[in-house]
Order: structure tokens, then sequence, then C-alpha cells
């Protein structure tokens, strides 16, 4: 290998390895300055503490509504966001023509281009009264509404992401399958989504990460009271949500600012799991179909 | 929003250092509540007087004052007065605070224009916030829940509503958060049994100001001292304000730095012309 050859090697390593420092300094930041809460407050009393008062005198950290927040806004989400992305994939991909294809397929890939502050700000002003009315509650701004809009963005990460899995079935599956004199119906269901399926599992995972990651449409539509709800039409404040608000005016290495990266440190740890096993169900599937790792 | 701050006072540095000799330097510190004023007219000074550095900070109106104990800054700002155990510490340290009151500060409860609730007595803020009413029923209204919109819990406008309305209750935890004062009207004004509260100056059409006590959130109200929801907003320094410190200051109370004030959202010390 000549100079010039070893040069660009080592430059291209260097960028290669950057994602993995910027990852481990993430990683340290979270920890160094998440874990000091707990010389204010236990572990115990910080996940399933019922009352978030970071400011108050003496100040109580219990984030147990904060993390329910995420958890009921990410189900309602991929309630909407799962069988649409999947069905939109499966029709993409299997059923329409070339003319139809050539049309949703930028336009999935559009929804998903909308930056969040856009569907932020128009769930506040829309789509928030319009659920209020709809259903007479006394404020639009829910866990239902905050459900809803992030369904609608997480619909193009399951879409495009089952549409991958789906396009690696190889053709020989298809081709045995109508040679066993099974119609379209049968081999959709039976042989493609059975073929595919740890790869759509994988875009369920991965949508679900950017649903509970997403933070500027869950703070401006949830309504952000951090309480334990007594139903989805009640507003919520999910972990997100949480530090963005709080984190701009929170006094540096106070007690505060500690419990705001500790959430963030949840919030990753969370998210952290999530996409090892999307990896790794993906990685299986790969084998299982006999394809490269 | 710490990080901004940083970075202004940063860039406000560099400007400075790459110019000509800022050998003048003043350090500003506390109230986050004070910090927009304090920034803008550091800003305008700046502009005006060459060859000196202001570098604004806000951690909170505790942190200023400890730092005027510790001499590490020359003008405290403070939304409250500073507290006799804390002129204490400063005086063995050899500093001796002296305030300046450089604006004021009134807070308006705000309700849907929908709502036929116009007046409400401070007893019955306290308890629409603090969680134990919860129609409109009970405050004299047509029958209906009470939607609660509160600021995040590190505003400025939380901490004195805190102090001012609530007497030190919890805020209510159903409260909805909403992280800008626009937010709140807004809200308040697409929720018909909405409550909110918001700094004077950010009072719109969208909503409806309450009277609290029979008395109007306006600046009259507040230079005359009925409107209940309102306070002076400080400026600390170690004796009377003196040289550069005087300066700035002078600036922050005269017609320009008056009108700073107005422009985010507080009461200027007298009617402008």
């Amino acid at each position: 290998m000549g100079l010039t050859d070893k040069i660009y090697k080592y430059i291209f390593m260097i960028i290669a390895f950057s994602s993995f420092v910027f990852l481990l300094g993430i990683i340290t930041v979270l920890f160094t300055e998440g874990l000091p809460v707990f010389s204010f407050t236990s572990v115990i009393n910080f996940i399933f503490g019922k009352s978030w008062y970071p400011t108050a005198v003496p100040p109580e950290f219990g984030i147990f509504p904060v993390i329910l927040g995420s958890l009921i806004v990410t189900l309602g989400a991929m309630i909407l966001a799962v069988p649409v992305g999947i069905g939109s994939a499966l029709y993409i991909h299997e059923i329409a023509g070339e003319k139809q294809k050539m049309f949703l397929k930028p336009i999935v890939e559009l929804l998903g281009a909308v930056p969040s502050i856009i569907y932020g700000f128009f769930g506040m002003v829309v789509v928030a009264p319009f659920v209020q009315n709809l259903f007479k509650i006394p404020t639009g701004q829910c866990a239902f509404t905050g459900a809803l809009i992030l369904g609608v963005m997480a619909i193009p990460v399951v879409c495009s992401i089952a549409e991958d899995a789906l396009s690696v079935v190889p053709k020989s599956y298809r081709e045995a399958s109508y040679a066993l004199g099974a119609n379209r119906w049968q081999t959709l269901w039976k042989v493609i989504m059975p073929a595919a399926g740890s790869g759509i599992s994988t875009s369920v995972i991965l949508g679900i990460s950017r649903v509970m990651g997403e933070t500027m449409t869950v703070l401006l539509v949830t309504g952000g009271a951090a309480m334990i709800p007594g139903s989805i039409f009640d507003p919520v404040r999910p972990m997100t949500s949480t530090i963005a608000a709080e984190m701009g005016e929170a006094a540096v290495g106070g007690s505060h600012y500690h419990a705001l990266f500790a959430i963030g440190l949840v919030l990753f740890l969370v998210t952290m799991v999530m996409n090892i096993v999307a990896e790794y169900i993906g990685r299986k599937y790969r084998i299982k179909l006999g394809l490269d790792v | 929003m710490k990080l901004l701050n940083v970075l202004a006072s940063a860039a406000i540095l560099a400007g400075l250092c790459s110019g000509a000799n800022a050998d003048k330097k003043l350090v500003i510190d506390g109230s986050s509540t004070i910090l927009p004023v304090a920034q803008a007219a550091a800003e305008k000074y700046m502009d005006k007087t060459p060859g000196i550095t202001l570098t604004v900070k806000g951690g909170g109106s505790g942190i200023g004052v400890a730092s005027l104990q510790d001499s590490t800054c020359d003008i405290a700002n403070s939304s409250r007065p500073i507290k006799g155990s804390e002129i204490a510490i400063a005086l063995t340290k050899g500093v001796d605070p002296k305030a300046t009151v450089i604006a004021l500060d009134g807070i308006a409860v705000v309700v849907n224009p929908s709502n036929e609730v116009s007046a409400l007595t401070k007893k019955q803020v306290r308890g629409i916030f603090n969680g134990s009413i919860s129609d409109w029923a009970q405050v004299g209204g047509a029958a209906g829940k009470i939607v609660v919109v509160s600021r995040d819990t590190s505003s400025g406008t939380y901490e004195a509503f805190g102090a001012l309305a609530l007497m030190g209750d919890k805020m209510r935890p159903d409260a909805m958060l909403q992280a800008a004062s626009q937010a709140v009207a807004t809200t308040v004004s697409k929720t018909p049994g909405g409550i909110g509260y918001t700094g004077i100056g950010y009072i719109s059409d969208v909503v409806k100001a309450v009277t609290i006590e029979g008395v109007a959130c306006k600046k009259e109200n507040v230079w005359n001292n009925t409107y209940p929801y309102s306070r002076p907003l400080f400026m600390y320094t170690n004796g009377k304000p003196q040289g550069e410190a005087k300066k700035f200051i002078d600036f922050v109370l005269s017609a320009e730095g008056q009108s700073i004030v107005e422009e985010q959202g507080f009461v200027p010390l007298r009617k402008l012309k």
C-alpha cells in the first residue's frame, strides 16, 4: 500500500470512528451529569415517585408520571402507525402498479420530511381544537392528540423500513408460492409476510424509537401536565418535553439539572435497548433467508 | 436560556475584544426574570459606549446575590428583596448590598373570552392554581372543569406567580405546561374552561384578563401599588452604584432604558412619553 493510500485509509477510519466517539461522549455526559441526582433521591423514588416538583422547596423528583406519559403516547401512536405503515408498505411494494408506486413512494417520504415543529404547530392550532370539539373534552391538548400526530409522523419510518424488508424477500419465494397454486392474497399473508416478518418487526421498533424521542411535537400538543393521566384524553408530559421545557433555566450543577439529565439517561437507555433488539432481529432474519450478514 | 446567554455574552465579548481597547468590564449576574431586560439593555449600552464589555449571566436571583457576596459580579439582578441572612453573609465579606429598583413586574390572570367570570379574589386564584377549586361554578361561573395552564417550572413568570399568588403552595399537578407566554395565551384562547397567567406585557386580545380583588391588571394599578400580583425588580450593587455600574444603571433608568423594560414585557417605573 502506497503512502497516499495509507493516508486516505486513516482519514476515513477517523471519520468512521467519529460516530463512536460522539456516542461515547454522549453516554459519558449522561452518566456523569445524570447519576448525581441519586444523592438527592433514591432510584426507586426517582423512577416510581408520583410528584415532579423540581423547583419546590423541598424539591420532589418523581418521574413516574413522565415515564407513563411517554409510554401512553408511544403506544397510541403505534396503534395508528403500525397498521397504516405496514399496510402502505404492502400495498406499495406488492399490489400497486408502477404508476401508483411512482406517486405513493415520494408522498410517504415527503410525509417523513416534514419538520417536527410543523407537525407540532399544526397539532396545537388545528388538531387539538378539533379533538376538543369532537369529544367535548376540556382541552384538546392531551395524550390522544399527541398519539394521533406522532402516529402520523411514524408512518413513513415504519412504511419505508417495512418496504425494505419486503424487497429483500427473494423472488423465488413468490414464484414457488404461485407455482403451488396459491393466489396473491395467500402468497402475501402466508409467504411474504412471514419471510419479511423480522424486518417488519424492526420497522415497528424503530418507529417506537422515533416516537419516544420526539420532542417538539409533544411539547406543543400533549398539554404537559406532569400527573398520572386518568384517561387518554388527559394532558400528559412525556420525558422529552420535560427536558426541553426545563433545561434552559435549570441552574447548572443543581439537583434539578442533574434530574433532567437522569431523565435523559432513562430515555437513552430505553431507546438504546430498542435499537439493539431491532438490530438483533434484523440480523437473525437475514441469516434465516440465507443472505449476507 | 442559559446556553443562549453564554453564546450571547461570548459573541459580545468577541465582538468587543476584536474592536478597540476593551479595558472596562462589568459583570451582571442573577435573576432569569430580569435577564432579557439586562441583556437587551447591555447590548444597547455597548453600542453607545465604546470600550466597555458587559457580561450578562442569569442563573437565578439567589445565584446573583451569592455572586455579589463573592465580588464575582458588579451588579446582581434580583426579582426579590435580598434576605437578611444574605446581607449578613455579604457584610462578613466586606460587601454592602444596596438596591436600585429598575422595573416593575405585573402578572395577569387570563381566561377565555367566552368565560363569564371576569373578577376573582386572591383566595380564589390561589385555590384554582393549587388544586382546591376545580369547577367554574365554585367561583361564580357556569359549571365546567377549570383547565389550568401554567408555565414550565423554570420560567421567571412561574416563580413570580408561585410567590405572589400561590404563596408557597404547590402548583396543582394536572396543570398544563406551556413553554412560552405566547403558548399560554393560545391555549387559553382555544380552551373555554382555560385559565392561565402571563406577564403584563403579554396580555393580548385573544384572552381576557380578570380583575383581582376588583383591581384590573393595568400599568396604572401597578404604579399605585393596588394590583396584588406585582413586584419590583432590583439591581443590587456593593454600596451605592458608582463608576461603570452607576453609568449602566443610570442608562437602564433613563427613558431609553425604560422603553427596553417595556419592550421586554415589564412595567417601566414611570409613564413613558
